[in-house]
């Protein structure tokens, strides 16, 4: 019996002992992290797996425990970041390349999470019947954009986030009747991804909408997608108080990660200087390393004040902001 | 008809049909935990905004897709006109296309923001800007209209196989007896056909309900939306499992309302098929009416799309050419090939139980292992983690008991984990698709084999399946291409390095970037297709 099974226990784990290598689950694309990665292995030799999926990979990481095979987790947005926490599926890692290179506010106090990048949720108004404004998340729901206003749904984690957030800085009561004013100036019911609202403007659909920044630079760099962007201008939502909210893309290192060493390499090289430079440059999102400069089309927009609000307080009150947006039926 | 089987077919029935289950039963256990009353607050905000919202795109698909589907089967199993044999495969090939892509297609073309609309208002001196939208693409009507497009081919296929199998003297008879083609159809043929067009519509119906893409992209929030929520949105797979378990009932009430319909009555024909003198010959004007409506739906459902993906394929080529191509299809073909072998098996056997065994119980197994197709994927792919982990852990417990290494996650972490939630998923296709050719069997051959103390298992293979091959290939083919196409449990399940055309596919869509996903959807379409065109080479063998 002893043998059969150590025969089989060979064959099941011999792709194991090849060259070293460091598996992901990713909340991201593949194809967006490949550059930074590809990078890393041409320098370290260590080869790196991405499993891409959009849903369940927590439930995924939570059934496999021990046995997982996954190290390291890339995420979108802070939520996914603090679920993995919450549900004990990461570990704690005090290291001082990382630490050196990712400020505070942009790590979890013990260390469960670190932040990659930062993106900011703005404002596109239409060039033509908006034009550069002061603007403020909370006018969004005054009378004056009235059926003006286009966005994707009230689901994504990105409108969630930001909807978490007026919650943390008004109180529940006024995030309600915010966002029913909201609901109230919507052209359309929500819908299409934060491209789509762009499109939409230049169609003269709607005069504003929310996105990311990032969409702009992918925009202004496809050749369809360009007069879309041309229509609008980006604008940085509460420059005179608080600040824009921000989100922010990161990874995780799993409880159980079996390739520990190896995941700890790609971590710290991922916080470095050279892989902050593909996603400041490739993706257009802002760099969480300091020292890291702008792609020149991002640093073009201009720079901006963000909304210091802690990230894990965007978390906490994430279900609070889900049961708001079914009650005012913001998506139907 | 019936007899005792022996044991042998009564425990590895139950036992295969117990197995196929377990991911629901898992998912079902689930809902009865703590949910911290958020099922409750869907109820009272949008959740019965959702049911009826489900209510009616599967009700609106079930009229589009038989409204499209049986008029195409009645057209070229009856009648004789010019591309008659052409069209009988062409109206296939929607099944090869994804239906999310589909969708983007039309959603770019006819949205507010499209070619279409702007032409329009150009036309009619509308303003573009606030109010100019024309009409809404992304509504409940568009997802209705889209999920018919792609799905019409099930009602379709089924329906053709069941008026081809009809025999040819009994439409004869009913001319004879003075019924015109509209009365021969109405009174003789779709009677007999039901059980096969039944079998389609319940497909259709379980399709739609699961569907998560399509009715995402055209905004309009269902069951599945609910699903999706509860559990990404408030992190609770509970209230998730509850709301799956509400989509079960909602089938299993759809399936009984149908059985109640024609509890008594039964049909069987003796299995010598439309011969060709039986076809009628069109003349012109009526052969431009229907070739007319063969074209509009083959142009729609397919042609449409599929060159706008070419147009889009070619723009984009440089992006989206990759060299692992022929590694993604060949996972996809792996994957698909094997799932449909292993649902043709478990569909003969199932049916094959239900009809032979004298037990009520024996349609029991079949009607368990289907109902794992109603389920939205990527719920179905965390019910299947669960009994597979189990088995994993307990696997590893024993390799620790005898102080070995552990062997890691064998059925979970390997693609045994995908194979098996497609046959969970798939194996409805063909239990289905072969019940209802069984259906069409006369008992008595059943019995005159008996009495010549022919065993069970050689009554299948040497008089059964030559009289259903037809049905069973058209039920593998089922199989195989939505296993091609299959998404979510693939994209969760899969184990590390292995990527199939269709997640990969999948990088693209999921960013709203179809130009970038054109080509690997091609490439889908194109080994999809293969299958769909030797099956019909099959079914047209001699005719």
């Amino acid at each position: 019996m002893k043998n059969i099974l150590l025969l089989l226990c060979a064959i099941v784990t011999l792709p194991a002992f090849s060259s070293e290598s460091v598996n992901i689950y990713s909340y991201r694309q593949a194809y967006l992290i490949e550059p930074v990665v590809e990078r890393f292995t041409k320098d370290t030799g260590i080869k790196v797996n991405v499993l891409f999926a959009k849903k369940g990979l927590a439930e995924r990481l939570q059934r496999e425990g021990k046995h997982t095979k996954a190290d390291l987790v890339l995420t979108t947005d802070i939520s996914r970041l603090m679920e993995l926490t919450d549900r004990k599926l990461t570990q704690g890692l005090d290291n001082k390349v990382i630490n050196s290179n990712i400020p505070a506010h942009l790590r979890d106090p013990d260390n469960q999470w670190f932040a990659l990048t930062t993106r900011v949720r703005n404002v596109y108004a239409s060039k033509e019947r908006i034009g550069k404004i002061d603007i403020r998340y909370e006018d969004l729901a005054d009378e004056k954009f009235r059926g003006k206003i286009c966005t994707r749904s009230g689901k994504h984690p990105y409108t969630i986030a930001l909807v978490s957030s007026m919650i943390s800085h008004h109180g529940l009561e006024s995030a309600k009747t915010w966002l029913e004013g909201v609901k109230a100036n919507l052209a359309r019911k929500p819908q299409g991804n934060d491209r789509a609202q762009v499109k939409a403007i230049n169609e003269g659909l709607c005069d504003v909408s929310l996105g990311n920044s990032y969409y702009f630079g992918k925009m202004l760099s496809d050749k369809k997608q360009k007069t879309w962007a041309d229509s609008v201008h980006i604008l940085f939502p509460n420059q005179k108080d608080r600040g824009a909210h921000i989100n922010v893309s990161g990874m995780a290192l799993t409880k159980h990660a079996p390739n520990k060493a190896a995941a700890i390499k790609l971590m710290e090289y991922l916080s470095s200087d050279s892989a902050q430079q593909i996603y400041a440059e490739v993706n257009m999102e802002y760099p969480v390393k300091s020292s890291v400069k702008q792609a020149p089309l991002v640093a073009s927009w201009g720079q901006f004040k963000s909304d210091q609000l802690a990230m894990d307080k965007i978390a906490t009150n994430r279900q609070q902001a889900i049961k708001l947006i079914d009650e005012v039926k913001f998506d139907l | 008809m019936y007899q005792n089987l022996s044991r042998k077919w009564l425990v590895v029935c139950w036992l295969i049909a117990l197995v196929l289950v377990s991911p629901i039963a898992a998912l079902v256990w689930q809902s009865f935990a703590d949910d911290q009353a958020i099922f409750s607050h869907l109820w009272q905000t949008v959740l019965p905004d959702y049911i009826l919202n489900s209510i009616l795109v599967t009700f609106g698909v079930i009229v589009l897709t038989s409204l499209i589907g049986i008029p195409c089967a009645w057209i070229v199993a009856m009648y004789d006109f010019p591309m008659r044999k052409t069209f009988i495969w062409l109206l296939l090939l929607p099944l090869a296309i994804p239906s999310y892509v589909v969708a983007y297609v039309y959603t770019d073309l006819l949205e507010c923001a499209g070619p279409i609309q702007s032409l329009m208002r150009g036309f009619l001196g509308i303003e573009s800007g606030v109010g100019g939208c024309l009409y809404e693409i992304r509504s409940i009507g568009s997802a209705i209209l889209i999920l018919s497009l792609v799905l019409f081919p099930y009602t379709y296929l089924l329906a053709r196989a069941a008026f081809m199998e009809q025999s040819a003297s009994l439409i004869k008879s009913a001319r004879v007896m003075g019924c015109n083609s509209w009365q021969s159809f109405y009174r003789v043929s779709l009677p007999l056909a039901r059980p096969a067009i039944v079998i389609g519509i319940t497909l259709v119906a379980m399709e739609t309900l699961a569907d998560f893409a399509v009715v995402k992209y055209f905004a309009v929030s269902t069951l599945t939306t609910a699903v999706y929520d509860t559990w990404l949105g408030y992190g609770d797979l509970t209230a998730a499992a509850r709301i799956s378990s509400l989509m079960l009932v909602f089938i299993f009430i759809l399936i009984a309302i149908e059985k109640l319909g024609h509890q008594k009555r039964k049909y069987y024909q003796k299995s010598t098929g439309q011969s060709n003198d039986a076809r009628k010959q069109l003349s012109g004007r009526e052969a431009l009416i229907v070739l007319s409506f063969l074209i509009l739906v083959f142009t729609a459902s397919f042609l449409f799309p599929f060159l706008t993906l070419a147009k889009y394929a070619i723009e984009y080529f440089e992006q989206s050419w990759n060299n692992q191509f022929l590694e993604y299809s060949f996972n996809s073909l792996f994957v698909a090939i094997l799932v449909s072998l292993i649902c043709l098996f478990i569909g003969l056997l199932l049916a094959y139980f239900k009809r032979l065994s004298v037990a009520k119980s024996s349609a029991i197994p079949g009607k368990l292992s289907s109902t794992g197709y109603a389920l939205p994927g990527t719920v179905l792919a965390i019910g299947v983690l669960v009994p597979l982990t189990l088995l994993d852990y307990k696997i590893n417990d024993i390799f620790e008991y005898f102080e070995l290494p552990a062997p890691g996650l064998i059925f979970s972490g390997s693609l045994f984990a995908i194979v098996f939630a497609y046959v969970v998923r798939f194996s409805a296709i063909s239990v289905g698709a072969i019940e209802s050719s069984l259906t069409k069997v006369s008992p008595s051959i059943d019995m005159v084999s008996a009495t010549m103390g022919i065993s069970p298992l050689k009554r299948m293979f040497k008089i059964h399946l030559p009289l259903v091959k037809k049905g069973l290939l058209a039920a593998t083919t089922l199989v195989f291409i939505e296993s091609m196409k299959e998404l979510p449990a693939a994209l969760l399940l899969r184990p590390f390095g292995f990527e199939t055309l269709a997640t990969h596919v999948y990088q693209f869509v999921s960013d709203e970037q179809l130009e970038l996903a054109a080509l690997s959807a091609i490439v889908i379409v194109f080994v999809g297709l293969i299958p769909v065109i030797l099956l019909n080479r099959f079914l047209e063998q001699g005719r």
